[in-house]
């Protein structure tokens, strides 16, 4: 649906899209969505929770719940360090207005102004990669820049079946 | 009309509904026989209130029809009529109407036109059929709502009843004498006919005898006026409008062109008694023009039409307003010493830091109690409507009964009275309709023919208690289970305790009436009560005795924002267990446990064998190796009506706790029932007490 969206939009319009890195692969988001990015902090852990549900945090007197984005698309685990960034992203939800969620991510790289009409659908993996979740692709220097849907990818509806996610990275190969 | 008088409309429709409920209440106090002219006093008081709001407020549809009701009042309170039950049954209809009318406006809604023209006709026949005076009892069409020209308020037009045809003479005659000074105050007379040439056709006639000779002409000042027909069908409040700039520098005057027909005249139909759902059965003559036929009782559409409205504002005490302004000074004067002994600070200080610090605390404790008890409220805004819907169902059902209400100035969080009102509704008709008996049945138990229900509110320990207790015929246990079985819902061949078969009657799809009925008896309603108690972290118990009665009580948490908790540690992580549910705390070995069919796991608590749910296991917990696996502490908790104990690895204090919502950013987790901030500033959840005990029976 996005990618129809898209098409709608003026070709010309520029979005800036914050980029972080996740295991030497560099992702984006919609700057717009982003509220704030903090150090990694310890986490309560939620009990039961699928393994990419970190915990939940305080920021500022509400509790929100922190995603590992590396569990999220099964890339091999990696230790937080000081580098690792925690970015609060706001989720539109369809049902209760906003969620705030933050994602957990190696780090923070650039925020880049990118022409829609340089945003590339993904193409089809079939049913070997999920690629509702992707808004776009785009190539900036030579590298492969994958823009997620955060509004799909954090949908606190279908964290329970986020488990059974295809493994997005897996896109970033090519 | 230079005032806008939206901003005062809340205040108006509150006090309203107040007034209303003091009629209401009036009214079923009344006892006929022996009427206490105090309460016509009060009832009369809150009509004529109404009446002159609703008239300076322009609902003139409200205004003319309590002024009917206001005149039967007067008759009653000047003994020259008598107070008889039709009469008062015609009044609570009224009371209903005019609740539903002020909904109407209040939601900006169309009135439902037909309702009110029948309750009319009904008052007016009342009025009319008995009036004992005479020279008083004004002809009943005089207050037909009043026509056209009058209606002030927009949200009121479409009530004008759809047959009155618009004349096609319908419009406005306007005098339009404007004083001399109208042109100095830079207004144009062009303009404003220009504007009323959109609404309609306009023509004019202008009057220019009062211009003076040439000679003694001042330019500026204006001596023209003008006779204006507008042929439209607009309102006078939208003519008016246009006039609105003018209004103090004119002379204006408006006249309806034609008189559009009388509304309508109450024709002498015979009386017939038609079944309204919950209201009682109200005398009516000619039936109204449109039929609703979807016409909800008005008890129910003013529950579900009130519910939203009243969340926006609060009533509260003055006195807690004070204490709350006392407190707020002590905590400023605390803080400015605080902020002095800092300036200069040196060691020989700390002491004195010390008891400010302890005074802080102090204060700020008294401040979050003054500020909890501002949400509190007393039940008896809940209770307060039951005696009517008791009063209308046991008229509707023939039973004789009464409604005793107790403890209803005890206080609850504001969120638990709007919750709690749906479950009661529907408990307190089951009790009327399946409850008690008929008189004749009762008369035959050897019970008294006056039945009684008990509403209760008490508070004990952390909780309120909320009691329905009746004296009808009970819950038949056999019959109960007799029912489950045949409806499948329990095995033939399972053993239930008493209690256990009490509960049954919250599955969904239960019921065991005979006779379905419009009051209950769907088998829906009872699991959503109990699940409406359940989502206010409360439960229901039922104890009930086959022939002697029935008893339902509910348990709630006082408040649902701050909660007392006992903070226990497991591994690395830190929960927090609600201390209302703790009944005891104790040390234990591993040797202690006894493990039953190698799996579940018990431990004899004197002469108890209390099943244990070990945290560690349940939370899936793996940080803080356990290193002391052989030691634990067991919190024995209550949940769900049965014992249970918590394996913990240390307790580590007692805290106040504010609770936040994890589904606020994330969802309901099963076995949390929220989550909190420690001091510390991290995050600990706190424990759902009954949803860990039904987790580990899973």
């Amino acid at each position: 649906m996005t990618t129809d969206e898209t098409k709608q939009i003026d070709p010309k319009q520029i979005e800036q899209f914050l980029t972080f890195e996740l295991a030497n692969e560099v992702y984006g988001v919609e700057i717009l969505k982003v509220q704030e990015i903090r150090g990694w902090e310890a986490v309560r852990v939620i009990p039961n929770a699928p393994s990419f549900i970190k915990g939940v945090l305080n920021l500022r007197g509400s509790v929100i719940p922190i995603v590992d984005l590396r569990e999220r698309f099964s890339l091999e685990h990696c230790d937080y360090t000081h580098k690792t960034v925690v970015i609060v992203l706001c989720i539109k939800h369809h049902r209760t207005d906003t969620f705030v969620m933050g994602i957990v991510a190696d780090a923070v790289s650039d925020v880049l102004d990118i022409k829609t009409s340089e945003i590339k659908k993904a193409p089809n993996f079939g049913s070997q990669l999920d690629t509702r979740y992707m808004r776009g692709m785009h190539v900036y220097k030579q590298n492969m820049i994958m823009l997620l849907d955060v509004d799909k990818l954090l949908n606190p509806d279908e964290v329970d079946d986020m488990d059974a996610i295809s493994d997005l990275a897996d896109a970033a190969e090519f | 009309m230079s005032i806008d008088m939206s901003q005062f409309h809340q205040v108006f429709f509150e006090e309203c509904f107040e007034g209303l409920e003091a009629m209401e209440s009036g009214l079923l106090s009344l006892d006929i026989g022996d009427i206490d002219s105090e309460v016509i006093n009060t009832i009369f008081r809150a009509a004529h209130s109404i009446k002159g709001g609703s008239g300076t407020f322009g609902f003139t549809v409200v205004a003319g029809y309590t002024h009917i009701m206001e005149t039967l009042l007067d008759e009653m309170r000047d003994g020259r009529r008598q107070v008889t039950k039709p009469a008062v049954d015609v009044l609570l209809g009224s009371v209903d109407c005019l609740r539903e009318m002020l909904t109407s406006i209040q939601n900006e809604e169309d009135v439902n036109a037909a309702s009110v023209a029948k309750h009319q006709t009904a008052l007016e026949a009342e009025l009319n059929g008995t009036a004992g005076g005479g020279e008083h009892s004004v002809p009943a069409h005089e207050f037909a709502p009043a026509p056209a020209p009058v209606v002030t308020a927009p949200s009121i037009i479409e009530e004008q009843p759809e047959e009155d045809e618009i004349d096609e003479e319908q419009g406005w005659k306007i005098s339009f004498c404007p004083y001399l000074n109208l042109l100095q105050t830079g207004n144009d007379p062009v303009r404003l006919f220009r504007e009323l040439s959109k609404l309609g056709e306009l023509t004019s006639n202008v009057n220019i005898q009062d211009i003076p000779p040439f000679s003694e002409l001042e330019p500026e000042e204006c001596n023209i006026s003008w006779e204006l027909k507008l042929v439209s069908g607009v309102l006078e409040a939208e003519v008016r409008e246009i006039f609105s700039f003018v209004e103090d520098d004119c002379a204006l005057e408006f006249a309806p062109l034609a008189k559009p027909k009388k509304v309508k005249k109450p024709k002498p139909a015979p009386v017939i008694i038609e079944e309204v759902k919950v209201a009682p059965p109200v005398a009516e003559s000619a039936p109204p023009p449109v039929v609703s036929a979807a016409k909800k009782p008005p008890v129910e559409a003013d529950a579900s039409k009130n519910a939203p409205k009243a969340s926006s504002s609060i009533r509260v005490d003055t006195d807690k307003i004070d204490t709350l302004i006392n407190m707020v000074g002590e905590v400023v004067i605390t803080q400015s010493m605080l902020g002095l002994i800092g300036e200069n600070f040196s060691m020989d200080k700390v002491g004195q830091l010390k008891r400010g610090l302890a005074q802080l605390e102090r204060h700020t404790r008294d401040l979050q109690q003054s500020v909890m008890n501002i949400r509190m409220l007393p039940i008896s805004f809940v209770f307060s409507r039951f005696p009517r819907l008791v009063h209308d169902i046991s008229t509707k059902l023939d039973k004789k009964i009464t409604l005793k209400l107790v403890g209803e100035n005890t206080e609850v969080d504001k969120a638990v009275v709007e919750l709690i009102n749906d479950p009661l509704v529907h408990l307190i008709r089951n009790s009327l309709d399946h409850g008690i008996e008929m008189p004749a049945d009762r008369i035959a138990a050897g019970k008294p023919e006056m039945g009684t229900i008990e509403l209760k509110a008490y508070h004990r320990g952390g909780h309120i208690v909320i009691e329905i207790v009746d004296d009808g015929r009970g819950l038949d246990k056999n019959k109960l289970l007799s029912k489950a079985i045949e409806k499948g819902l329990v095995e033939e061949s399972v053993i239930m305790s008493e209690k256990q078969i009490f509960e049954l009657i919250f599955m969904p799809g239960f019921s065991t009436a005979e006779q379905l009925t419009d009051i209950s008896g769907r088998g829906v309603g009872m699991d959503v009560v109990r699940r409406n108690i359940q989502s206010l972290g409360g439960n229901i118990d039922i104890i009930s005795e086959l022939g002697k009665g029935t008893t339902i009580a509910i348990h709630l948490p006082l408040t649902l924002a701050i909660l007392d908790g006992q903070s226990v540690a497991v591994g690395d992580e830190t929960y927090i267990v609600p201390l209302v549910s703790i009944i005891e705390s104790i040390n234990i070995t591993e040797k202690m446990l006894n493990k039953v069919a190698g799996k579940g796991e018990t431990f004899k608590l004197r002469n108890e064998y209390l099943p244990i749910i070990r945290m560690r296991e349940i939370f899936n917990v793996k940080s803080g190796a356990a290193t002391k696996s052989n030691e634990g502490v067991i919190v024995v908790v209550e949940g769900q009506g049965a014992l249970c104990g918590f394996l913990v690895d240390e307790l580590l204090g007692q805290q106040q706790v504010v609770i936040k919502s994890l589904e606020a950013n994330y969802r309901r987790v099963e076995g949390v029932s929220g989550a909190t901030i420690l001091g510390d500033g991290s995050v600990a959840l706190i424990l759902d007490v009954p949803g860990l005990v039904r987790l580990s029976v899973r």
